[in-house]
């Protein structure tokens, strides 16, 4: 791998050097986290520079590199990619925030975008999806599905982002199975075929029906498939080649427009630094297709919270809820703020777990 | 019957599923090293063995044939580093480093119009009513055919290190290279031999990954699989018996991590992820301790450079 990306460093600067003389098109660099065949979130993004090449055409050149370890790393490619010339750099894993903050920091005229973060600057822009509004859909089909009503999550690693798609799909499950029992295994890790597919059968072998995964690759769908009697669901791109049975439903993760939009910011001129955080009302945030594998009555549910979510009518987090500790949350009606939302690190009341530290 | 919520048979038939991998790339190391040979290109030649297995797989349809190619291709990756340390009298060390770098970055190169693509199901043996039977029947009865292969290469190894003429000559060669070749074994030629036995069973062992476990191609898969083969064989003291112990242990802690976690246990799953690698540091120590060499069966002339006229 180190072997591949010198290579595809040395790939990247010859051709920079080689289209410098040329018109000058504005340049975009992506930093992926796996591989752009992971077929979840890095492919995804991949598609969302597709998107960007094909809507724009010669005015904009796009750059990247795959499988950068969040950290140290990240800096040095990052560094590279700006001096290269590219004029916008999209981040796309939560580990890039503190090399993105400083490489743009070296760097002030190159504009940052890093996905799924909170750390802003001049030139750093945030963005992210309200995936945990997809997770209450899931929640709910797992709940109604589930007859051993014990559900496995495969979660990454434990920041916000993961704990509030836990939180999620739990109130959503519980809600209309009260006997639903969810285990959940931290793997460290955003992408390890073995280590997810491990994890997978862990929890099938501890009774789960249900698979839930917050991981990029597959691997938990296979395991499932392998299994058999096991539903899965999509992550972050719809994994459509495991329909109907395992994968029920999706997430899908629809990064084009916004890419296509800061990036015509830029060639304007009317970049600023913003946060966004959009879901399934604007799009970013996709369901898949619903197979047949789901009972036609919990489909209509399903689509019905889908359409109380998108047009507002509903907030996934709505009280009364209370924390894991007993404390209470939210009151009855209450809506929880995006303040809240953006550092959860506790779980909800009836996860009977503890966030790994 | 559940242990921590866990219940120890399901958990014993699935680390015997996961250790293969690494149980198949020891043992193949463990005869390479009993002829004297350190090939630290272990992990480079599970990973091509892993992308050759998958691509046959997906051409042919056939999981088998795919077992079989991966085995050949990482044989004949093995045998590059077999000229350069047996015939070019490369330093091994270097040389299997070098290996594992390059079987690294030639699997992706080979692998990437493979990536996504799903590989087909490798059912499990059917031994009828045989897998019926309680306790046992899940735990010996019930797996994939490759499980079964990697138990028989190591019972065959144990056999042929222990019991024949060829596992002397092999001992032999690997305990004093001069004296095997005063007698007129051929120590060049046996060395590249096992150098492509060893490249073998690893090739099966990624493929096994690849195959089986995680079904698709995935570039770096393997994740240090091929170093923790290596420390097994430290582990086991060059001894097959001992190897299979070390490969269930290492695959079975970090099934058991899972499986604590999964059962909502609290324990701290570091501890349990370090273990292996701790037992394995203490069995350096003992065996750096000089006296004690001898009493850990290290191969005489294991990394030695052996030449017919020196």
């Amino acid at each position: 791998m180190k072997l591949k990306s010198l290579l595809l460093g040395g790939a990247v600067a010859l051709g920079l050097a080689t289209t410098a003389q040329a018109e000058d098109p504005t340049k975009v660099g992506f930093v992926f986290v796996g591989p752009i065949g992971d077929g979840g979130w890095t492919y995804e993004h991949n598609e969302g520079r597709l998107a960007v090449e094909e809507h724009f055409g010669d005015k904009v050149e796009t750059v990247f590199q795959e499988s950068v370890p969040e950290g140290a790393d990240a800096e040095r490619v990052l560094t590279q990619m700006a001096l290269g010339g590219a004029d916008l750099i999209f981040t796309t894993s939560f580990g890039y925030m503190d090399p993105t903050i400083n490489v743009a920091a070296k760097f002030p005229d190159v504009k940052f975008e890093h996905a799924t973060g909170y750390k802003r600057a001049d030139n750093v822009s945030t963005y992210s999806a309200r995936f945990y509004e997809g997770r209450a859909i899931q929640g709910h089909i797992a709940g109604k599905m589930t007859e051993s009503n014990i559900i496995g999550y495969i979660a990454s690693y434990p920041i916000p982002e993961v704990i509030r798609g836990i939180n999620s799909a739990y109130i959503h499950a519980k809600k209309v199975n009260p006997d639903v029992e969810f285990k959940i295994i931290w793997a460290f890790t955003w992408f390890d075929p073995a280590k997810e597919a491990d994890a997978a059968k862990a929890l099938i072998d501890q009774g789960a029906d249900v698979i839930l995964q917050h991981t990029d690759s597959t691997a938990p769908q296979a395991a499932a498939e392998e299994a058999g009697g096991v539903i899965t669901f999509g992550q972050a791109s719809d994994m459509g080649e495991y329909a109907p049975m395992p994968r029920v439903s999706s997430i899908i993760d629809n990064w084009a427009p916004y890419y296509i939009a800061r990036t015509a910011a830029v060639i304007d001129g009317t970049w600023e630094s913003v946060d966004t955080w959009d879901g399934i009302s604007t799009g970013m945030v996709g369901i898949g297709e619903i197979s047949d594998a789901v009972p036609a009555d919990v489909k209509a549910e399903a689509l019905a919270l889908k359409d109380a979510i998108a047009a507002g009518e509903y907030h996934p987090f709505t009280g009364p809820l209370k924390k894991a500790d007993g404390s209470d949350w939210l009151a009855e009606g209450e809506v929880a703020d995006d303040g809240t939302l953006l550092g959860m690190s506790f779980y909800v009341e009836g996860i009977d777990a503890e966030i790994p530290q | 019957m559940m242990v921590f919520g866990i219940d120890p048979i399901v958990l014993i038939a699935s680390l015997m599923a996961a250790s293969t991998p690494i149980l198949l790339a020891a043992i193949g190391e463990l005869v390479v090293e009993k002829t004297g040979v350190l090939n630290l290109g272990v992990e480079g030649m599970m990973i091509t063995g892993a992308v050759c297995g998958f691509i046959v797989t997906m051409e042919t349809g056939s999981p088998g044939a795919g077992f079989v190619a991966a085995a050949v291709g990482s044989a004949l990756l093995s045998l590059i580093f077999a000229v350069l340390t047996q015939v070019f009298l490369a330093n091994q060390v270097a040389t299997g480093l070098a290996l594992t770098l390059f079987g690294l970055g030639l699997s992706a190169l080979m692998g990437q119009s493979y990536v996504g693509l799903k590989s087909p199901s490798f059912p499990a043996v059917n031994f009828g009513p045989l897998a019926d039977i309680p306790v046992v029947g899940p735990i010996l009865f019930n797996h994939d055919p490759m499980v079964y292969v990697a138990l028989f290469t190591v019972v065959g190894v144990w056999a042929v290190l222990r019991y024949s003429r060829l596992g002397l000559i092999l001992r032999a060669v690997g305990e004093n290279h001069d004296a095997a070749h005063a007698l007129g074994y051929k120590v060049v030629r046996i060395r590249i031999l096992a150098i492509m036995f060893g490249g073998a069973c690893a090739g099966m062992g990624g493929a096994y990954l690849s195959l089986v476990r995680v079904h698709q191609w995935v570039e770096g898969m393997t994740a240090g699989a091929g170093w923790i083969a290596l420390a097994i064989v430290v582990f086991a003291s060059w001894r097959a018996g001992r190897v299979l112990l070390g490969a269930y242990l290492f695959g079975g802690v970090t099934l058991l991590q899972l499986n604590l976690q999964a059962a909502g246990s609290n324990f701290p799953v570091q501890y349990l992820s370090m273990s292996p690698y701790l037992i394995t540091i203490l069995v350096l120590v003992l065996m750096s301790a000089g006296r004690r060499r001898n009493a850990l069966h290290a191969p005489g002339s294991l990394g030695r450079v052996f030449h017919a006229s020196s």
